[in-house]
């Protein structure tokens, strides 16, 4: 083939120079991207393939789904708190107990926590250097630098000529002392550096106070949570007591002591959030006001399940309401069921893995779901089974699977939520879109609408960072209502009337959701004889990274590629900036450095 | 984890195991840091700590500590089940040098992240087994590098006595869980499901397929 058009609309055309990128992440399966761009460099076809085998669902068979909460938490260095939620969501779904009030809470707040925390770290750690160029900021002016963050951002008290002189030094000091460390890696004279010195600077000294920040701020999961750096959980509730006359020994229950200091700590990640990120982001973005690709399939379809809500167990009040948009109508929400199996189905066509005889096209709901590895390349891969130089995309060519909404492609993760929430009129969210657009417009002397400027790369960093600070905004409301229950007497933290696995049906099954930070988390467990008898995870990156399904519709990551102009196809500063949009997961290493520090990633021109 | 204690006038060590455990040899540095606790008594200010493949998360305990001593499984490029000990400038070296593990180029930046803050450990320390196998999912440590876990034990503890002038007391055995009990070396092995209903082969680029 030459040219094709997707069922979901896009046109592919795989005849020019093949580009390939390996990793781009190595977290959740490592991520390898092949582009084929024309004779100006615009990607016109994109193949995205998860080259990590991760079954998880095999170990878990026959396991006590109790449990299953401290497996998954292992999948993953960044993700622990989201699968492990999710997990003792799923087990409680299946054996219908509701978690106290206490609990509902202090997990909704652990879980907002830990999606600002991530947002955070994501923005400043791996994709701020996508945009911002930290070795220019040498060159800055701090009194530039302090002007420019007084128009950003007035309400920031650390804003002076001296703190940003401060703040240059030490960075001088790093790189002349030539570790440059994580800085070694980019391309830093490339042209799609767009940034002045000076807002080069803001961002450098913001991403070492994000640094300085987070540790404070994972003392709330060390309080909440227990055992830091993984977290506790519990099928049932949350395994910390309340005794608000107690006192501070370790291990002590919760009392109001540490719940004040829990809310000092809250307060911080609202004003930094406030303060520092969504200002950053805006300016930043302000000066990429023509780069807006990377859009992709955001702009057709997205979805999330929903969750955060007021009141627990009634979707209605869901602070994220959950939902799918099809072909960019946001004027349409259709609903979603999790436990449909017409709904979401998983699909292995293009994926290493086999459903069986004459199942090859078929789609698999989660609690029918199978996972078995079979991995073969295509007829026209280039290279060997273990050395490939270029996959087959007609065939088979990733570890992760296709799902679907009722055959439909989707994006998600925040942006989906924002669109979702934007295009429901949640008023929060609708004020914080329609401010921060105010502001990009007005510094970047553009006119853009929601529907122009959300689906794009920038959109995705944009709905992030907003989306950090309304989780920040609702941990608030969340610890307020805690005090007020555990006022009214509450002390509840756990329900156990069937924690013993004789109270449990012979056979059950169920379903736990989550908001993640890096979009709808789905575990779907169905339990026989006290035992795990199949467990299913269908993780964000499931969604974003899926290869081409039977139909020939492509994912998040394959669509937001297309139509990208390149500067330098040796540099792919373009195809890591959108995908990294996406939060593809970071902990073990998204710049990847050899032993000298010297290369970021193989990219290879054919 | 035992939490870094505030003992006057001692700056806090930190013994951290990294690794996932889910795959094989890859889990050795937790376990061998779950050996440590349940075996042995640590005064206040030596934490024991379990750090999975957290990579940039770990940041916030490792500031400013006075001995930093990482556990880990780590490719040198040696015989499977080698003890390897390198010190100071070599650690980084050692964790990025080949890129087989999931959470080894994470932790690099960890370290670098720590330089350019100007919060590094006084000392670093890295005590490593070279991994026989991470190429099982699912299971649990190879009974070649299992049997190096008192071996590196001893090297940890004398690392404590020499660098740090730490003396630990064994303890009792099984007075204290380390962790959560579900995913603890012994009950996680035990219950393994079998290879019927757990397959154990994957991508031959990253999986060779076990003995069978």
């Amino acid at each position: 083939m030459t040219t094709l058009q997707t069922p979901n609309g896009f046109t592919l055309d795989n005849s020019g120079r093949r580009i390939v990128v390996d990793p781009v992440t190595r977290i959740e399966g490592h991520l390898r991207v092949e582009v084929n761009v024309d004779h100006e460099n615009v990607i016109r076809n994109a193949v995205s393939t998860g080259t990590m085998w991760r079954g998880l669902e095999v170990i878990l068979r026959g396991r006590d789904p109790r449990d299953a909460w401290a497996f998954v938490e292992r999948i993953c260095g960044v993700c622990t708190g989201c699968h492990a939620l999710a997990s003792v969501r799923a087990v409680e779904d299946a054996l219908g107990i509701r978690v106290p009030t206490n609990a509902f809470l202090i997990r909704q707040i652990m879980a907002k926590v830990l999606a600002w925390q991530d947002h955070v770290v994501h923005f400043y750690h791996l994709h701020a250097l996508d945009w911002v160029n930290p070795i220019n900021a040498l060159q800055a002016d701090p009194r530039a630098t302090s002007q420019l963050q007084q128009t950003v951002s007035p309400d920031n008290p650390r804003s002076s000529p001296g703190y940003f002189r401060d703040v240059q030094n030490r960075l001088r000091k790093f790189v002349e002392s030539g570790q440059l460390g994580i800085f070694k890696n980019g391309y830093w004279d490339n042209a799609a550096y767009l940034l002045p010195p000076e807002a080069n600077l803001m961002a450098v000294t913001h991403y070492l106070e994000a640094l300085d920040f987070q540790k404070e701020i994972v003392k709330v999961h060390a309080v909440l949570g227990g055992k830091n750096p993984h977290p506790n959980y519990m099928v049932g509730g949350v395994p910390c007591a309340i005794n608000m006359d107690g006192d501070m020994a370790a291990g002590a229950p919760l009392n109001m002591e540490r719940l004040n200091f829990i809310l000092l700590k809250l307060q911080e990640a609202y004003a930094f959030s406030k303060n520092v990120y969504v200002p950053d982001v805006i300016a930043i973005a302000s000066y990429y006001k023509n780069w807006l690709y990377g859009g992709g399939l955001s702009a057709h379809n997205v979805m999330d399940y929903g969750d955060y809500p007021t009141i627990q167990g009634d979707p209605s009040t869901d602070r994220f309401p959950g939902g799918v948009i099809l072909n960019g109508n946001w004027d349409e929400i259709l609903p979603i069921n999790p436990r449909d199996p017409a709904q979401i189905q998983e699909f292995i066509t293009h994926s290493w893995y086999q459903y069986g005889p004459g199942q090859e096209y078929t789609g698999l709901h989660p609690w029918d779901g199978i996972t078995d590895p079979h991995y073969a390349l295509g007829v026209n891969a280039k290279g060997t089974r273990t050395n490939i130089l270029a996959v087959d995309e007609n065939a088979k060519y990733s570890w992760i699977k296709a799902p679907r909404w009722r055959g439909n492609a989707c994006e998600v993760g925040p942006l989906a939520r924002y669109i979702l929430a934007y295009s429901k009129g949640v008023a929060y969210v609708k004020a914080q879109v329609d401010d921060a657009l105010d502001r990009f417009n007005h510094m970047a002397g553009t006119a853009l609408t929601p529907k122009q400027a959300l689906p794009t790369t920038i959109g995705r960093t944009l709905a992030r960072a907003l989306e950090a600070h309304y989780c920040a905004h609702q941990m608030l409301d969340d610890y307020n209502a805690m005090i007020a229950n555990i006022k009214a007497g509450d002390l509840s933290t756990a329900n156990m009337t069937k924690w013993d696995p004789a109270t449990w049906p012979k056979e059950a099954k169920g379903v736990g959701l989550v908001a993640a930070p890096r979009g709808a988390l789905g575990h779907w467990i169905k339990i026989r004889d006290g035992k795990i008898e199949n467990y299913q995870c269908v993780v964000p990156s499931t969604w974003n990274g899926s290869p081409r399904d039977p139909r020939g519709t492509i994912g998040a990551f394959e669509a937001s590629l297309l139509g990208t102009p390149m500067v330098n196809p040796e540099q792919p500063v373009e195809i890591l900036r959108t995908l990294h949009s996406f939060d593809p997961c970071l902990a073990c290493a998204t710049h990847v450095m050899a032993p000298d520090g010297g290369e970021l990633s193989r990219v290879i021109v054919r | 984890m035992v939490v870094c204690g505030a003992e006057e006038n001692k700056k806090p060590i930190l013994v951290l195991g990294i690794g996932n455990i889910l795959w094989a040899d890859e889990g050795f540095g937790v376990r061998t840091v779950e050996y440590l606790a349940q075996h042995y008594d640590f005064p206040s200010h030596v934490g024991i700590m379990d750090g999975g493949t957290q990579g940039l998360y770990l940041m916030p305990y490792l500031e400013d500590l006075d001995t930093l001593i990482i556990v880990d499984a780590v490719d040198f490029g040696l015989p499977p089940a080698t003890v390897h000990y390198v010190c100071g400038d070599e650690v980084p070296v050692a964790m990025g040098a080949r890129k087989i593990s999931l959470h080894q180029t994470g932790f690099q930046e960890v370290l670098s992240l720590l330089a350019l803050r100007g919060c590094m450990p006084r000392s670093i320390h890295l005590v490593g087994v070279q991994p026989l196998t991470m190429e099982d999912y699912g299971g649990g440590l190879t009974a070649e590098v299992a049997a190096k876990i008192p071996v590196v034990t001893d090297k940890v503890l004398d690392l404590l006595k020499l660098e740090c002038s730490v003396s630990v007391i064994p303890r009792q055995q099984g007075t204290e869980t380390f962790g959560i009990s579900a995913i603890a070396r012994d009950v996680y092995e035990a219950g393994r499901p079998s290879e019927k209903e757990a397959c154990r082969y994957g991508d031959e680029r990253f999986l060779t397929l076990l003995e069978r």
